[in-house]
């Protein structure tokens, strides 16, 4: 009785909070834009490595594919992409208001369905691997993609892309893309909180706990891997497109595809929050993006070492994560019948 | 690139140039997987973080280098030190995840990467390095030129494989290394200390990743981040030979030395990080579809 209203008070506290936060702090709009994005990429990533047990090194791939696919999209309506690179940026274009909303709609959604086509096509090889191959093989993915992209002359190559300048006043932009970003991780969040209720999400649970057993019950395995790869693809797409259109310039290996920035945060994000939980990579994205921009700065360029010790210590010392933590502590606030199983799973392991 | 493909042609010389190039690196290469194949087949841990101990070798040959010692005498310290290193590091992270599942110690691993490439960079910089033996380049073959570097730490490479093959043939270690290999439980009924052994077996991939790097700083270049392809490479090469497989090991490792060569060459150097990740991807897939093989549809 009491879940469902405390609930409904959670979500309009935190839609609250979100809306009024860049215009009581407009200074911090970026790094609050980010921190969706963030809880974007934890979402995605445990709906692979927390809910269907894939563990993916490599899904920034589609995060930098579709940051490209929305620049070419978004240049190519207009002008000769080719010449609009190989001038970086010397070409000073002006997008009036209808230019720049008709491209920067039209990248995103070529950004999210270009980046699933990709999904689904690279789904096909790599997703037959098992286990740790699968992690070593979407990394060397990420890291060829990146590299690729970088000598690929018609895009800009190692210097990238100047994106678009917005047409109109830089606090009216801030404010755009930042509710861009809610919205997609928003929207992220509600349809993985649907997904995860229906028999998809079950199927997806069964092909973590035993693959093999999943296939002799009947669910195309492959079938559903490569889907649930796809939706991971399409919300990543579209925090590529947003990403790439916000910074203003995209550049293949710092920006497009941070194998090991962006691409690690998201695993550690879902890890520390939780994985295979729904709340997990939320509270984890959270926690770990305010801990990173509160302490990054004084860590005087220690700050990546830092990061590779929280790793160590989050996978060797937390793997529960914050929220398998909290099931564990308070098993009747999330309701105990549902978590008493895995509690006892983890006893009898250790 | 076509016209590097024709330069190849019209002037077989630069084959003999390239396959030089790359047997010697090659050999290197598949000395530092074969300490990976030994952490995986023994303990099942993936050690992502075999490119970093490569590249810590380097630095400690670079290291000695710089202070005026001949790199080829950091061969030994490398080991030591780097054998010193890998037990500190079972101790306080391996052993943690070792009986976990295999994407906690892959990614316990990465960590450990990261950790150690940012620190390399804070305590050496960024730039690409070599520690320079101040050997002179031998003329074989017309063109063709070999260092006389590169055939020494083929010796080397050789020589260290050897060494490590008859440790692990012949040594009460290695055969009890061997027998935890086989059956970690049994091993263990048979009064073996199996924490002993996976302790050793990782400081000796660490060691010999060490001396691996002394020999790549010598004969290439090094940088703190070029750790990543190191890892990269020694997967591939793992991967593609299958685990305890020796031979597999030298010749998948002299391939992609050669291999490598031949994309930089081709393609053009842009290429030649690309050809090591590309290559991972394709043998992959290769090794799924030999898989899928064994998995037959029941009609």
């Amino acid at each position: 009785m009491n879940t469902t209203s405390s609930k409904i008070i959670l979500y309009v506290g935190i839609l609250a909070v979100s809306i009024v936060a860049p215009y009581l702090f407009p200074a911090y709009a970026l790094q609050l834009a980010i921190l969706w994005i963030m809880i974007l990429f934890a979402l995605t990533w445990d709906a692979m490595g927390g809910q269907m047990g894939y563990n993916s090194l490599g899904n920034i791939v589609f995060f930098g594919v579709g940051m490209y696919i929305s620049a070419v999209a978004q240049i190519g309506l207009y002008f000769d992409v080719g010449e609009y690179t190989s001038a970086y940026g010397a070409i000073k274009v002006d997008f009036d208001y209808g230019q720049y909303f008709t491209g920067l709609t039209l990248g995103v959604i070529a950004a999210a369905f270009g980046a699933m086509v990709v999904a689904v096509a690279f789904g096909r090889i790599v997703l037959g691997l098992r286990g740790p191959y699968f992690a070593i093989g979407t990394l060397g993915v990420a890291l060829s993609a990146g590299e690729l992209l970088g000598a690929w002359e018609w895009v800009g190559a190692g210097s990238g892309i100047s994106m678009p300048v917005y047409p109109g006043d830089p606090d009216d932009r801030s404010l755009l893309f930042y509710f861009m970003c809610f919205a997609a991780a928003a929207a992220t969040f509600f349809f993985y909180r649907w997904l995860y209720t229906t028999r998809f999400g079950l199927a997806l649970n069964a092909i973590r706990d035993d693959e093999e057993k999943a296939e002799a019950m009947g669910i195309h395995t492959v079938r559903y891997k490569i889907v649930n790869w796809a939706m991971s693809a399409f919300f990543l797409g579209i925090s590529g497109a947003i990403y790439g259109n916000m910074i203003g310039f995209i550049e293949p290996l710092e920006v497009a595809f941070p194998t090991v920035t962006f691409g690690i945060f998201m695993v550690l994000m879902a890890l520390m929050g939780g994985k295979g939980t729904l709340w997990g990579p939320v509270v984890g994205a959270t926690l770990f993006h305010i801990i990173k921009e509160v302490t990054w700065t004084h860590l005087l360029g220690w700050q990546w070492v830092a990061l590779g010790m929280l790793v160590i210590i989050i996978v060797v010392y937390f793997p529960q994560g914050i929220m398998g933590w909290a099931h564990d502590k308070w098993p009747d606030f999330f309701g105990i019948e549902v978590e008493e199983a895995p509690a006892e799973d983890i006893e009898e392991a250790a | 690139m076509l016209f590097n493909l024709q330069i190849l042609i019209d002037a077989p010389i630069f084959n003999v140039q390239l396959l030089l190039n790359g047997v010697t690196v090659g050999a290197i290469f598949a000395l530092a997987a074969y300490g990976l194949a030994l952490v995986w087949g023994v303990m099942n841990v993936k050690n992502l973080c075999q490119g970093e101990f490569v590249i810590m070798g380097g630095y400690i040959a670079y290291y000695m280098y710089t202070k005026g010692i001949h790199p080829m005498f950091a061969l030994p310290v490398a080991i030591v030190l780097m054998f010193m290193f890998g037990w500190f590091v079972y101790r306080l992270v391996i052993s943690k995840v070792i009986d976990r599942d295999l994407f906690t110690s892959l990614l316990a691993t990465f960590g450990l990467a990261i950790v150690l490439q940012q620190a390399l960079n804070l305590i050496f910089g960024p730039e690409v390095v070599t520690a320079e033996s101040g050997m002179a380049n031998r003329i074989i073959l017309g063109d063709v030129a070999v260092q006389d570097i590169r055939v020494l730490s083929l010796v080397v490479a050789c020589l260290l494989a050897v060494a490590v093959v008859v440790f692990m043939k012949n040594s009460r270690m290695g055969q009890a290394i061997r027998a935890t290999a086989q059956d970690a439980r049994a091993a263990k009924v048979m009064g073996i200390d199996t924490d002993q052994v996976y302790a050793f077996t990782y400081s000796l991939n660490a060691a010999i990743c060490g001396a691996a790097g002394v020999l790549i700083s010598m004969i290439w270049v090094i940088q703190p981040f070029y750790g990543i392809t190191h890892s990269i490479r020694a997967f591939v090469i793992v991967v593609a030979a299958g685990l305890g497989n020796l031979p597999g090991v030298i010749v998948a490792g002299l391939g992609l030395g050669v291999a490598e060569q031949y994309g930089g060459f081709v393609l053009g150097t842009d290429f030649q990080q690309v050809t090591v990740t590309g290559l991972l991807v394709v043998v992959l897939v290769i090794l799924q579809i030999l898989m899928a093989r064994h998995r037959q549809v029941v009609e």
